[in-house]
């Protein structure tokens, strides 16, 4: 059997009443050793701050590791791996978490969904880590990407981790990917 | 490609097939004015499916309070409106069952007006009504929410455009590119004919699976109407892990 897929909407403007979680921007606790902000902003083809998105990540933990029973290696339990964060009203949002470690044959990485008002469908992009060049050069998603748009999915290193800000529109658009 | 078998890897993964052409809304719709400066203008790049999409949040029952399924029953009284009972299957393209998968819903009150500090047209906030409402799905896919029928309400995209009636719906399946947040809309809504949000989806059978189904038989008998809504995400491409084993 096989059955047509439910059609993608848009979360609409009111999407913070129903998607936002306490504990949702914190993929681990605050004291958890290695714990790191990521954080940025989201604008939109003007550069204006997007003040009604939500933020989503899905990562392995820092051995590179899910806790999910398609991950043949087996799961690894414990790490929620997975973060939200609605954008206030400047735009912004932050992510506490570990950095993943390297997947066989990836660079270490997050999966990113964006959903806002606007947008009838979410968009996917990845953040890579500066620290990790040679990975970084030797990842086929990024090989894929043209080089001149790579560094849209690179994030930079700040005081208590990293900035990875996503332009929807326009200058400097982010890279995003048809899942 | 039904499976992406890396040799770097030694992984053989399961791939989640593509949805055809017409079935989800394009990032650039002009009917509705806000996807203007928020669509993406730079083509998508081509994500093959590696573990980080084929894995993706499992949210189990920690997540959920005691009456997080019941929107009529978290506030000192009964909200006003038509009470409902909304209900259906996660299911994936094969339908397969998505069994304890989180379920995620949020809407506005009988008079159409959402319990956000951005909302403020005419319309009453009703003080036992938030709109938000969360369950788990059982081991057969299925989830039930007792709520009240939304109202439609007014927006400011074209002359004289109003929302039809919808509850939103946000639902994880099992893999990352799985995810789907959607709108359910009532059956024979005659506001259809001129919201750009709904007619964004340009294939006709797809749309009509965002309407739900009028179910006599879930409707209690001098106490709430039945509504039925199947949510379908995508199936898996064919997956010959054992195949592959054969031949190694």
């Amino acid at each position: 059997m096989s059955l047509g897929s439910t059609p993608s909407q848009t979360v609409g403007p009111y999407l913070s009443i129903g998607l936002t979680w306490e504990d949702g921007p914190a993929v681990v606790d605050e004291a958890t050793p290695g714990a790191v902000w990521i954080r940025g902003v989201v604008t939109d083809g003007a550069g204006t701050p997007v003040p009604d998105a939500l933020i989503e990540t899905w990562q392995a933990d820092p051995h590179g590791r899910f806790d999910h029973p398609d991950d043949p290696r087996g799961a690894q339990p414990g790490f929620r791996g997975f973060g939200r964060c609605p954008t206030n009203d400047d735009g912004e949002y932050g992510i506490l978490t570990q950095v993943p470690g390297p997947l066989p044959g990836e660079a270490p990485h997050i999966d990113v969904s964006v959903f806002a008002r606007g947008m009838l469908h979410r968009v996917v992009t990845r953040i890579y880590f500066p620290e990790n060049a040679d990975a970084n050069a030797a990842d086929e998603v990024l090989a894929s990407v043209p080089e001149e748009r790579r560094d849209t999915l690179i994030a930079t290193r700040t005081g208590d981790g990293y900035r990875f800000d996503v332009r929807l529109q326009g200058e400097g658009e982010t890279v995003f990917f048809d899942v | 490609m039904t499976t992406v078998s890396s040799s770097e890897s030694g992984l053989a993964l399961p791939s989640y097939r593509r949805d055809p052409e017409g079935t989800h809304p394009p990032l650039d719709s002009p009917g509705y004015k806000s996807t203007s400066l928020r669509h993406p203008q730079q083509p998508l790049v081509l994500l093959p499916h590696k573990l980080t999409e084929v894995t993706g949040p499992l949210l189990g029952p920690g997540r959920l309070g005691e009456l997080d399924h019941d929107l009529t029953r978290q506030h000192a009284g009964e909200p006003q409106g038509q009470r409902i009972i909304v209900h259906g299957r996660l299911l994936d393209g094969d339908g397969r069952p998505v069994p304890n998968s989180l379920v995620e819903i949020w809407q506005a009150n009988a008079g159409g007006r959402y319990r956000h500090k951005w909302d403020n047209w005419p319309s009453p906030i009703d003080p036992n009504f938030t709109g938000v409402g969360r369950t788990i799905t059982d081991n057969e896919g299925r989830y039930e929410f007792v709520t009240i029928k939304p109202g439609a309400y007014p927006w400011k995209n074209h002359d004289n455009a109003w929302r039809p009636a919808h509850i939103h719906f946000s639902v994880f399946g099992t893999a990352f590119t799985q995810r789907l947040v959607t709108q359910m809309y009532f059956p024979d809504d005659p506001l259809f004919f001129q919201d750009p949000i709904f007619n964004s989806v340009p294939d006709e059978k797809a749309r009509q699976r965002m309407i739900s189904r009028y179910d006599h038989s879930r409707t209690m008998p001098e106490w709430a109407l039945g509504f039925e809504f199947d949510i379908v995400l995508r199936g898996r491409d064919a997956t010959p892990f054992e195949n592959d084993e054969e031949d190694e």
